[in-house]
């Protein structure tokens, strides 16, 4: 006998016009049946309108300890700010 | 390099250990953990310990109230208690996916509860007698669970905290409907006030004693506050559950039995009875009025429940080979 | 035939014992529904069955509230729900009695989840405006029972020898009590009968897509419509009812 249905991660869309956004996990036997228990699970107050389900064994994460390498190599590139730049004064739609 | 992918749900491998010391200074940085961080097995099993005990009080603690949905007395309170009872199997689910982050299956804590290795709040091995003790319930022992819940939404880890947030937001139409209940009901006739008054000198006591031990006679607080799992002790949070909650009674014209409560000015807190734990740790030891009850309805439904989960696995197994033998 | 309260308008084409009829199908249901939340064989069929439950428990209550207004005596859904006896309930067999096994609980879904899903739809393009709209937000509730029901009948038909066994012999539990779904009422919006064909034909496509057998049994005689009931409609009232009758004329 299995330990239990596999776990899925649910991601909902609020509303229209806004992306899908992780909010919890489930356990489910199959994707249908995972995608009606996210909506009972994480719709039951007007939440969402659109739903995904992804088995959690199938999400790829970067390593924490990682971290450094993968993330802090943006932390010079001020450049890529707007603010990083000067505005002469009285210059509009800029 | 170590392992560059990984899967931070039900993360299967266990995080590396790490020493206090470079922890404390991880928590200065950041102040939050996420689940693949390196962290003190200390703290892991503290928190799974924790999760797994609150996760396990949500779905025990359907059942005293689930008590009474058949004999709501009324269609809207029916509705309003099957939403109520409904939202603490979801606040069960999201904490045991809370735990899970930690490299342990929902399988195996339920198992640790239906075999008594790992524990729920006593609160719910009390028994909901009358209609009015679904208002105690909500309004004392959902108030109480506020107070110590609200501070957890800023715990240190990162998917406690998130699930806990959730809970919380949802949780705060239960005290109201609770409170609302008894404010009926003692407003009502005769019988209901007594049956009011009935049940919050019953739950009173209970209640003060779900912050748990004082704080002198609580051993692993301190480590869990220099974690950031728990961020006040359990006698600020109690002495703020009780100002919280006095001035309510007053509004509910029902007395709190306890004739040492009063304001005191200096203090700028209302001063209260001393807590008689021994009652509590009986019921710790499984000796409440309920312990056996809830634990075989428990046990039960998850028993009976064996050949659909089966089924179900069983279908979805067939479903994978069909598809494969299709392509 | 009856004429809605304060107005002059012709007399109604149905009677407010068939809107009952409809409210006492939800609220017998609802109330066997709730009792599998703490239950369920998982968590999320808790939460899963509670919506279900809810559903219907809101169907009922917006129809005994109607009920209430074509009578005319100024019945309101608790007086209805309270204080009516086992004789006075318009309900059918398949709803009122206990469903303690998963399998029987989705078989009965199957069922009545097809037939309100049916009924739902005729309602809601009939001539009678509150009906209608009742049944027009009732039919999107409906739709996802039905969707439930079929998910769970497909896996327990179709899952383990023991689960196809159980889910079998739970579809032979419930059969008997469909028929009395399509009894001809007086004073019906939509006859029942007119529904049979869509009904059966719908869950019968189930059942066999689950590798199932649609039951081959006669039917029991019933009578709900007329206020006889099973012996266990009375119990469920007795719990029901007995802290709202303790109270005569509390406020809850």
């Amino acid at each position: 006998m299995s330990r239990g249905w596999p776990l899925w991660e649910v991601f909902v869309r609020s509303r229209r016009g806004l992306s899908h956004t992780h909010v919890g996990s489930l356990h489910a036997p199959d994707a249908e049946m995972a995608l009606r228990n996210a909506r009972d699970v994480y719709t039951r107050r007007q939440e969402g309108v659109s739903l995904w389900v992804v088995p959690s064994a199938e999400i790829v994460a970067s390593d924490p300890g990682e971290r450094e390498a993968f993330f802090d190599p943006a932390d010079d590139k001020v450049y890529r700010h707007p603010t990083f730049y000067d505005v002469p004064e009285g210059v509009e739609h800029l | 390099m170590p392992h560059v992918y990984g899967n931070d749900f039900g993360a299967p491998e266990r995080a590396p250990e790490l020493t206090d010391e470079a922890f404390a200074a991880l928590l200065a940085d950041d102040g939050r953990v996420e689940p693949r961080d390196p962290m003190p097995e200390g703290y892991r099993r503290t928190l799974v310990r924790q999760i797994a005990q609150h996760a396990h009080s949500e779905i025990i603690g359907m059942q005293p109230e689930g008590n009474w949905i058949s004999r709501a007395p009324s269609l809207r309170r029916k509705a309003i208690l099957m939403a109520k009872v409904q939202d603490e199997a979801g606040h069960g689910l999201y904490l045991y996916a809370a735990a899970e982050t930690l490299g342990v299956d929902r399988a195996d804590l339920l198992d640790q509860l239906h075999t008594g290795r790992q524990k729920y709040s006593s609160i719910f091995n009390y028994p909901t007698l009358s209609w009015a003790d679904v208002g105690a319930i909500g309004w004392l022992v959902d108030g109480a669970a506020i107070v110590n819940q609200v501070p957890l939404c800023r715990c240190s880890y990162g998917p406690y905290a998130r699930a806990m947030v959730r809970v919380c937001k949802e949780e705060s139409f239960h005290q109201r409907q609770g409170f609302e209940i008894l404010h009926t009901l003692s407003h009502g006739t005769p019988a209901q006030k007594a049956m009011a008054q009935d049940a919050v000198d019953r739950y009173w006591w209970p209640s003060l004693m779900m912050f748990g031990p004082p704080d002198d006679d609580s051993p692993n607080s301190a480590q869990s506050m220099a974690w950031g799992i728990k961020r006040f002790s359990n006698d600020d949070l109690r002495q703020r559950f009780v100002d919280m909650t006095v001035p309510q009674a007053e509004v509910l014209g029902l007395t709190l039995p306890d004739p040492e409560i009063r304001w005191n000015e200096e203090r700028g807190h209302y001063d209260f009875g001393t807590v008689d734990f021994t009652e509590l740790f009986e019921v710790i030891k499984g000796n409440g009025p309920c312990n056996r009850d809830r634990m075989a309805h428990r046990v039960a439904a998850h028993e009976d429940g064996a050949w659909v989960r089966e089924a179900a696995d069983a279908y979805a197994a067939k479903q994978v080979a069909r598809t494969e033998g299709a392509a | 035939m009856i004429t809605p309260p304060g107005s002059s308008t012709p007399p109604l084409p149905f009677s407010s014992d068939y809107v009952l009829g409809l409210a006492d199908d939800a609220l017998v249901s609802a109330q066997r529904m709730s009792w599998w939340i703490s239950r369920a064989p998982e968590l999320e069929e808790d939460l899963a069955l509670a919506n279900i439950g809810l559903d219907q428990l809101g169907q009922a209550r917006t129809l005994l509230t109607y009920a209430g207004a074509l009578e005319g005596a100024g019945r309101t859904e608790d007086d209805l729900a309270y204080l009516r006896d086992d004789r006075e309930f318009r309900n059918v067999w398949l709803v009122e009695r206990p469903q303690t096994d998963f399998g029987v609980t989705i078989a009965r879904l199957l069922v009545f989840a097809t037939y309100q899903a049916e009924l739902y739809a005729a309602l809601a393009a009939s001539s009678d405006a509150t009906l209608a709209g009742v049944a027009g937000k009732a039919v999107k509730e409906v739709a996802y029972h039905l969707d439930h029901a079929r998910l769970w009948t497909l896996r327990l038909g179709d899952g383990t020898e023991v689960s196809h066994e159980r889910m079998q012999a739970a579809l032979d539990a419930e059969w008997p009590y469909v028929d009395e779904l399509f009894t001809p009422v007086e004073g019906a919006l939509v006859d029942p009968a007119s529904l049979r064909d869509a009904v059966l034909g719908r869950v019968a496509a189930v059942v066999r897509e689950a590798t199932l057998e649609v039951p081959d049994v006669a039917p029991t005689v019933g009578g709900g419509r007329r206020g006889l009931h099973t012996e266990h409609l009375g119990h469920l009232l007795a719990e029901m009812q007995h802290l709202h009758r303790s109270h005569p004329g509390a406020t809850w």
